[in-house]
């Protein structure tokens, strides 16, 4: 029976890819998780950088910072977050749709466009697709670390403090839920506005050590670091969370695939043993 | 009951501490600080070294901070830690590396594309061999 033989292999076949699929399922699920609480983690210390930042900018209107100016838009950056490994549905290629959508408003300004790739993903789909990387990083892995994020985003500070860049934006896939990623882009600096705060016009101010000046540099520098490292936390939680779908329905489909070989082995079973027995009786009736 | 203020320290990639405290001292760039209640609004940078709490009740805390920034109103503590060793130098080298590992991305440019000619080239090869096959049996027959 050469045709069971060969369903039988691929059913076997098949049910190893499902094991394993489904294994991935468990392992992302339990990663999101954690990729969910360390996104918990990391706001408090934005939200108080945010309060104090915008109360500096507030106490010293006759000093405005850089990252705080609007500038006619020359040269546009990018930072797009990626995620490292694929086999997680369309997570990578929805942010970077938006991203291409966004950059191509800028071409048709005839606006240049500088690009920072964090994961290995943006790195290979840049180097495709075509585009002006200038900074990368890749393999951050499952607890990504501020300070591998440190280099690349002072590329591109550095550029934007030098008047190369006049816009920097971020990539990155926003966590609504299990089942809902939405790409994001995100413009970091020039910071804008924060909205009027009650909170913020009462008449104090602190005492500086060593001055205002430089404390907001220092500030908004770690600032953004930290805005690129929640992108990045967040994208995380996301890429789990993708992947344990994509892994369900591929845990899915292998059992449908599965059930279907069965079905098909089970019928060329029985005919083969239909056509014997009918062979055997017509080789009685004719002796 | 003596005095306590609230304190949180946090950092870009977890909250370290929050809860209440009787007094804080650490290194400030422009010497230490120690902080106690009602303390007049202050915002400073913090020089690598330990954070000590006294928390309410009297129990201390000491935490290591690399780095960061405090900010103090009189009813709450904010310290801002970096969790990277900060100097001007390893921010370049890190800088460096990214720019670094950028080029090398586009270098890999040809690695892909030597392996997209190569599995082409195989391609081609083995459908070379299936023909070759394909005759010998015929001649066989």
């Amino acid at each position: 029976m050469a045709v069971g033989k060969e369903i039988k292999t691929q059913i076997a076949s098949i049910q190893s890819t499902r094991k394993i699929t489904s294994a991935m399922e468990m392992v992302a699920a339990s990663k999101m998780r954690k990729a969910q609480d360390r996104m918990q983690a990391s706001r408090p210390y934005a939200d108080r950088m945010r309060g104090v930042i915008a109360h500096l900018a507030k106490s010293n209107p006759e000093y405005k910072h850089l990252y705080l100016q609007e500038r006619d838009v020359k040269r546009v950056g990018y930072i797009v977050v990626s995620t490292d490994r694929g086999l997680c549905g369309g997570l990578n290629i929805n942010g970077f749709k938006a991203m291409v959508k966004s950059m191509s408003e800028w071409h048709e300004k005839n606006v240049e466009i500088d690009i920072c790739a964090i994961g290995s993903k943006a790195g290979g789909f840049f180097r495709s697709y075509g585009g002006n990387v200038v900074a990368a990083t890749s393999g951050l892995g499952d607890a990504p670390e501020i300070s591998s994020l440190i280099g690349s985003v002072k590329v591109m500070l550095d550029a934007y403090g030098e008047g190369k860049l006049d816009q920097l934006n971020i990539v990155y896939n926003n966590f609504v839920n299990t089942m809902t990623q939405q790409p994001v882009v995100e413009q970091l600096l020039p910071l804008k506005a924060e909205e009027d705060d009650d909170s913020l016009s009462h008449h104090w101010d602190y005492i500086y050590e060593p001055d205002a000046k430089e404390l907001l540099d220092g500030l908004l520098t770690r600032y953004i670091e930290s805005l690129v490292y929640q992108a990045v936390v967040e994208n995380n939680a996301c890429e789990q969370a993708a992947r344990m779908i994509a892994m369900k329905n591929a845990t899915d489909n292998a059992g449908n695939l599965i059930d279907d070989l069965q079905m098909v082995y089970n019928k060329a079973r029985q005919a083969a043993i239909t056509q014997e027995i009918s062979e055997i009786v017509s080789g009685a009736a004719a002796v | 009951m003596a005095m306590t203020v609230h304190c949180d320290i946090v950092s870009a990639e977890n909250e370290v501490f929050s809860g209440l405290i009787e007094f804080v001292s650490l290194t400030g760039s422009l010497g230490d600080v120690g902080i106690t209640p009602g303390h007049a609004p202050l915002l400073t940078e913090i020089k690598p070294g330990p954070v000590e709490l006294k928390k309410q009740g009297g129990a201390e805390e000491v935490f290591y901070v690399s780095g960061g920034f405090l900010e103090v109103q009189p009813h709450k503590v904010t310290i801002m830690a970096d969790t990277a060793l900060r100097a001007h130098d390893m921010d370049e080298a890190a800088a460096e590396e990214a720019k670094k590992q950028a080029e090398q991305a586009l270098k890999n440019q040809n690695a892909e594309f030597e392996y997209s000619l190569a599995s082409t080239q195989l391609a081609e090869a083995s459908a070379q061999l299936r023909t070759l096959r394909a005759i010998r049996k015929k001649m066989g027959k």
